[in-house]
């Protein structure tokens, strides 16, 4: 059996070496092309499709604990209606970071399949370290995330209340502190905060 | 070929049907659902304590029978104007909007800013030393649990019309009023001059 499996595979990879014998070289270009196109297309595509609202909300650990908790916040519900969905916040837009993310991601693959937050217990008892996962890496990447869509320069803050527009001067304007400092626990419910600095 | 001129023609037909029954289907609801009673547009703040002096804050005052519109919703005063006691212990009003404010036993929202270690860092006013001691008047390093949850004393205040007009006056006006006044006029009795009414607290 094992020999018939080498043969197999040694005959592939001689295929593979030989210079192509019944196919024009434009053939396999433009081939290849379409072919990449495609491929790219789907990959593409397959990788929106997990960068959705839905797809995050398909798993009953995400539907049922934190998407509950977003859905009173101003990001879910507010006056404009503009709201951010979950990969806005939890997946950085850029192309080579969402690829890292997403390999990162793995992980939460591995807890979906061993039920690492299945039930809310477990989920509660997890939520301070996969809480703190987010707050280190919007802390490491200056909130990017936030800053996606809330612009320091934009900031009128005349138009802020007047203890929100000193405090924003006074520390996000000196750069001295980044949005994820304060902003704690604004699309979902804290963990037991004893011990972590908040502001 | 008969054949399949005939298949055609039947997939045709039940194309047609099936369009037409969706049609149909989809319209139904709209038709048959029963003509909505009109709503009577009352006022309800007008009539919000009816002729028998009831405060009726339920129905405030519209017939069982109609359906009144209810008064826009009141909307937290948000200035960060620091309001004056009505009396020298009263707990002060919270002059910012508290929408989402997580006080519970993991988190506390208010104490980002209030705690005494953080009030400089807010600008925000700390919260008194009192809150730092426990029934025994010692003083604990951290807030005192029985002061832990603020919105049981501190609460904010909207633009809501007050709904029953105050008659109270602080002790300062009750001082300045003539001596004669005050010893002629019962305790019960309506002030001449009812103090600037302060906003309804509401919770």
């Amino acid at each position: 059996m094992g020999s018939w499996a080498k043969r197999q595979l040694l005959g592939f990879w001689r295929i593979l070496r030989r210079p192509s014998r019944h196919y024009s070289l434009g053939f396999l270009t433009v081939a290849g092309f379409i072919v990449g196109i495609v491929f790219w297309g789907g990959f593409n595509t397959a990788l929106e499709a997990t960068n959705t609202e839905a797809f995050c909300t398909s798993c009953h650990e995400m539907r049922d604990n934190v998407f509950q908790e977003l859905k009173s916040t101003i990001h879910y519900s507010n006056r404009s209606g503009v709201r951010a969905t979950c990969p806005d916040c939890h997946v950085p837009h850029r192309w080579t970071d969402k690829i890292a993310r997403k390999m990162q991601a793995s992980k939460e693959v591995w807890g979906k399949i061993f039920g690492t937050i299945s039930t809310r217990e477990k989920f509660l008892d997890e939520r301070l370290t996969l809480a703190d996962h987010e707050w280190q890496r919007l802390k490491a990447n200056n909130s990017l995330e936030c800053r996606n869509c809330h612009n320091y320069d934009s900031m009128d803050l005349t138009r802020q209340a007047s203890r929100a527009a000193q405090v924003h001067k006074l520390w996000l304007g000196s750069g001295e502190k980044t949005c994820i400092d304060c902003h704690k626990g604004i699309a979902h419910q804290l963990p037991d905060m004893t011990g972590v600095p908040q502001g | 070929m008969r054949n399949k001129l005939w298949t055609a023609v039947g997939v045709a037909v039940l194309m047609v049907l099936v369009f037409v029954a969706g049609w149909k289907m989809g319209q139904s609801p709209g038709a048959g659902a029963a003509p909505k009673a009109a709503s009577v547009p009352i006022d309800a703040r007008a009539i919000f304590v009816p002729e028998s002096g009831q405060i009726d804050a339920l129905r405030r005052g519209v017939p069982v029978d109609q359906e009144g519109h209810p008064p826009a919703i009141a909307r937290v005063e948000n200035a960060d104007l620091k309001r004056v006691r009505a009396y020298p212990m009263q707990p002060p009003t919270i002059p910012h909007s508290i929408d989402g404010y997580q006080v519970d036993r993991n988190s506390n929202r208010c104490l980002l800013c209030h705690a005494r270690a953080n009030a400089a860092t807010f600008q925000a006013p700390p919260v008194s030393v009192t809150h730092y001691m426990d029934r025994d008047d010692q003083f604990l390093a951290t807030i005192s649990p029985r002061r832990y949850f603020c919105n049981q004393c501190h609460v904010v205040q909207t633009d809501a019309p007050v709904l029953v007009t105050s008659q109270f006056r602080d002790i300062d006006s009750v001082l300045a009023q003539p001596a004669t006044q005050a010893a002629a006029a019962p305790a019960t009795a309506r002030p001449a001059t009812p103090a600037p009414a302060q906003p309804a607290a509401k919770e």
